[in-house]
């Protein structure tokens, strides 16, 4: 995947110049009508996928799985299980595909890059002060250089939600291309935390904030916060990266984290991309989910497509 | 990826579809004196039904059985007696939603989501509201105790079926008078389960009858002597001949006609519900909403113009049972070929054409949706009802002349104005000549607000307290009393 960002256009280049730039830039964005949004969101949920497309939605979600433990209690070991997981989702049935990446914090990067070493399975890590992203700048960078030179090939960080409310875009925007910067190349999906930002306009706001500082996705949230991901709020992402592409060519990605448990959930995620962003979406270049309980439930409602019968959740290991 | 979705179609099963439909008149089933039509699944071209249509004395014998009824029962009971009555009809409504949703799926050719999430819910609503009114009346706002005219005549459009015999029914019983209800020749079945439910519930005979058949049908109801009041949905041309049988008569008449309704699109809209609203408002339920015109702001002429030809391609036309289905099939042959005509008129004049890549069925009567660019005030498809999924686009560059474009034709049903500012949504309200103006949506339906039009789409309202005023023996729009 490429990593390079290429020059903005004129009109977009503009929009970073300064910080009174950036503001009128942001500010110009169109609203987002929170009724419509919303009742075009449950619309799209109603959506009826069955038999073979069912089929094909559950293993395209699996692959776009970014598989996530995030607990003060994580172990070497226990994201070694993982990593074994991520390779072989469900060893009994060898045609199940991999997921796309495996997701820890900095310090638990190298166990895991050792863990899937010749594999193509990303090592995600989160980073800057993750979740809540208040400490001093040189740590935030410090903590990403040690997650990239521990071998993570993607880095999950989070934005300055404060400097953000506050209307200090600039440095937000600044923040994040230093980080992009210290990711030397790995890959850089920039967490929203929508759930703490004032409503739909902000989530359209601080995604093409993210875009324009270099982001290769946008994130909704940490997952340590209710409300993370929901439907209507990764309608407007999507929407950015589909007008993203439009005026620079260059597709970037969406990943909604948290409260994604189920099958059904996924395929409602999976029908948006396909409705608001388009077909090209379709792929884990373009489009993550950021959970740990999902990837089960895939597997389950996986063996009931292919067997026709339900097995429970004694049948799949528990990690 | 490509990634379709396999077919996901309801049942037929559910419509519990009858070999053939009877006309219900005095609490009873019985075959109509005239000739029997066929009505037909406009997805398939197939024959659903047969369905008995009335005969003149057929309409002699409902009207007086819906006198007898007023008289001797309906007029003498209690408000909240006839609330019971209401309440019943409108839960067994809902108990039997799936069977009408589909049932009126497969005679209308809407998509089942929609009859599924609109029309049967929003039936179901009518009925609960009107059925809180029955028996407070004397605070609607009409004086202290208003009273009930007497037998209603109702003749009603194909277009939403049920939910308008429920926007009939639900106020004229509530006020204490009696119907008796023509649905249209393409689309009677719902109406006439209905009337199985007014049985179900118990209500007294004659209280609801409903007398399917073509346009005659329509026209003796109308010009009965012993109707009383007369409420029509259906065609200008229609409605005008109808007020010309009323005049002098003294009977009350109220309209719901065509429309030529505008959305107004500002160069700050929230773009993409906005997108989203005219998508709806003219390609959903087939163009029937009858919003066919957008006037769009100069300066985001472009840009709102790809998404929208972008989000209309992604419309899926097809098998209205199928629940993927947004877009599903034109009522009617004729409709179909009305659509077409007035399309090639678009051409003919100058207009732009783009037309939905999407494939169609071999079979039934569809038509892709269709976006008109460049089109001039004076054309036919900016002037003329299309009442199918086309969409003609003007565009604007100051309020003022946004406000004069939308006002210019003879309609006035709707309108739906886009913009983040409030005051200008309110500015712009204010000078609209449309009996309803949504603000950031469109289309939305509510029991409780009055429903009508201006000019050519009509007098009187439906909905809401104004809507009883055309069911009781008030004075405030031109009755007699």
């Amino acid at each position: 995947m490429s990593t390079q960002t290429p020059a903005l256009p004129a009109s977009l280049a503009d929009a970073t110049r300064d910080d009174a730039s950036l503001r009128c830039f942001l500010r110009g964005l169109p609203g987002v009508d929170a009724v419509g949004l919303e009742a075009t969101a449950a619309t799209l949920a109603t959506r009826s996928v069955k038999q073979e497309s069912k089929r094909k939605a559950i293993d395209t979600a699996i692959r776009m799985v970014d598989l996530t433990t995030l607990e003060g209690a994580d172990t070497p070991s226990r994201v070694r299980s993982l990593a074994a997981k991520a390779r072989h989702p469900d060893p009994e049935r060898p045609g199940v595909p991999a997921v796309a990446a495996v997701c820890v914090y900095p310090d638990m990067v190298a166990p895991a890059v050792a863990a899937l070493s010749g594999s193509s399975i990303g090592v995600a890590s989160v980073a800057t002060a993750f979740p809540s992203g208040r400490s001093s700048r040189d740590v935030k960078l410090a903590e990403v250089a040690l997650a990239v030179t521990a071998g993570a090939s993607e880095v999950d960080m989070v934005i300055d939600r404060g400097a953000f409310l506050a209307g200090r875009y600039g440095e937000v925007y600044e923040e994040i291309t230093l980080v992009k910067q210290a990711c030397r190349g790995s890959h850089l999906k920039v967490i929203l935390e929508t759930g703490e930002l004032a409503g739909y306009d902000d989530v359209r706001r601080a995604s093409w904030l993210a875009l324009l500082a270099g982001a290769n996705f946008i994130k909704t949230s940490t997952g340590k916060l209710s409300p993370a991901a929901t439907l209507p709020v990764t309608h407007v992402m999507l929407q950015v990266v589909r007008d993203w592409q439009q005026r620079t060519g260059v597709q970037c990605g969406v990943k909604p984290a948290g409260g994604i448990r189920t099958t059904k959930d996924a395929i409602r995620y999976l029908v948006a991309v396909h409705e608001v962003a388009g077909p090209e979406w379709l792929t884990p270049l373009r489009f993550r989910f950021g959970a740990s309980g999902l990837l089960n439930d895939l597997l389950m409602q996986r063996r009931v497509q292919l067997e026709g019968h339900y097995s429970g959740a004694d049948y799949v290991s528990q990690d | 990826m490509d990634w379709s979705y396999d077919p996901a179609p309801e049942s037929r099963e559910i419509a519990n579809l009858k070999p053939s439909y009877q006309l219900f008149v005095d609490g009873r089933f019985t075959d109509g004196g005239s000739e029997p039509t066929k009505s037909v699944d406009p997805a398939t071209e197939e024959v659903l039904a047969e369905v008995g249509t009335a005969s003149e004395s057929d309409v002699d014998t409902a009207v007086q059985a819906a006198r007898r009824a007023y008289d001797r029962v309906w007029s003498r009971m209690p408000g909240a007696e006839r609330a019971k009555y209401l309440f019943r009809i409108a839960r067994i409504v809902q108990q039997r939603a799936r069977e009408l949703a589909v049932l009126e799926s497969l005679d209308n050719g809407k998509p089942i989501r929609e009859s599924r999430d609109v029309d049967v819910p929003a039936a179901a609503a009518q009925l609960f509201h009107h059925a809180g009114w029955a028996d407070k009346l004397g605070y609607a706002g009409h004086g202290p105790d208003p009273r009930p005219l007497g037998v209603a005549g109702a003749v009603i459009g194909w277009n939403f079926p049920l939910l308008t015999a429920a926007a009939k029914i639900g106020p004229a019983l509530a006020c204490g008078n009696t119907v008796v209800l023509k649905p249209a020749e393409t689309t009677p079945l719902t109406a006439l389960v209905l009337a199985e439910i007014c049985q179900q519930a118990q209500l007294p005979p004659g209280v609801v009858n409903v007398l399917p058949g073509g346009g005659g049908v329509g026209a003796a109801l109308v010009a009965h002597p012993g109707v009383d009041k007369v409420a029509f949905t259906g065609c200008t041309e229609v409605g005008k001949q109808i007020q010309r049988t009323l005049a002098g008569t003294g009977r009350r008449l109220t309209l719901e006609l065509g429309g030529k309704g505008a959305n107004i699109a500002f160069d700050d809209a929230p773009i993409d519900q906005a997108v989203e609203g005219i998508v709806n408002g003219a390609f959903v339920n087939q163009g029937r909403a009858r919003c066919d015109r957008l006037l769009v702001q100069e300066s985001i002429a472009d840009e709102l113009l790809d998404r929208l030809r972008a989000r209309a391609a992604a419309l899926r036309v097809g098998d209205p049972l199928d629940r993927n289905t947004d877009v599903g099939a034109i009522n009617s042959r004729d409709r179909l070929e009305r659509i077409t005509q007035l399309a090639d008129a678009g051409d003919a004049e100058g207009a732009q054409r783009w037309t939905s890549p999407c494939p169609l069925p071999q079979r039934g009567f569809f038509f892709a949706p269709t976006v008109f660019t460049d089109v001039s005030p004076a054309m036919r498809i900016a002037r003329e009802e299309i009442f199918g999924p086309v969409l003609a686009v003007l565009t604007f560059r100051t309020p003022e002349e946004a406000v004069a474009k939308a006002n210019n034709t003879p309609y006035g049903l709707s309108a739906g104005i886009w913009t983040e500012k409030g005051s200008r949504s309110l500015w712009v309200a204010q000078r609209l000549r449309a009996g309803v103006v949504w603000a950031n949506t469109y289309n939305r339906f509510d029991p409780t607000a009055p429903f009508g039009g201006y000019q050519e789409s009509g007098l009187g309202r439906e909905g809401g307290r104004e809507g009883l005023a055309a069911y009781l023996a008030v004075d405030d729009d031109g009755g007699r009393r």
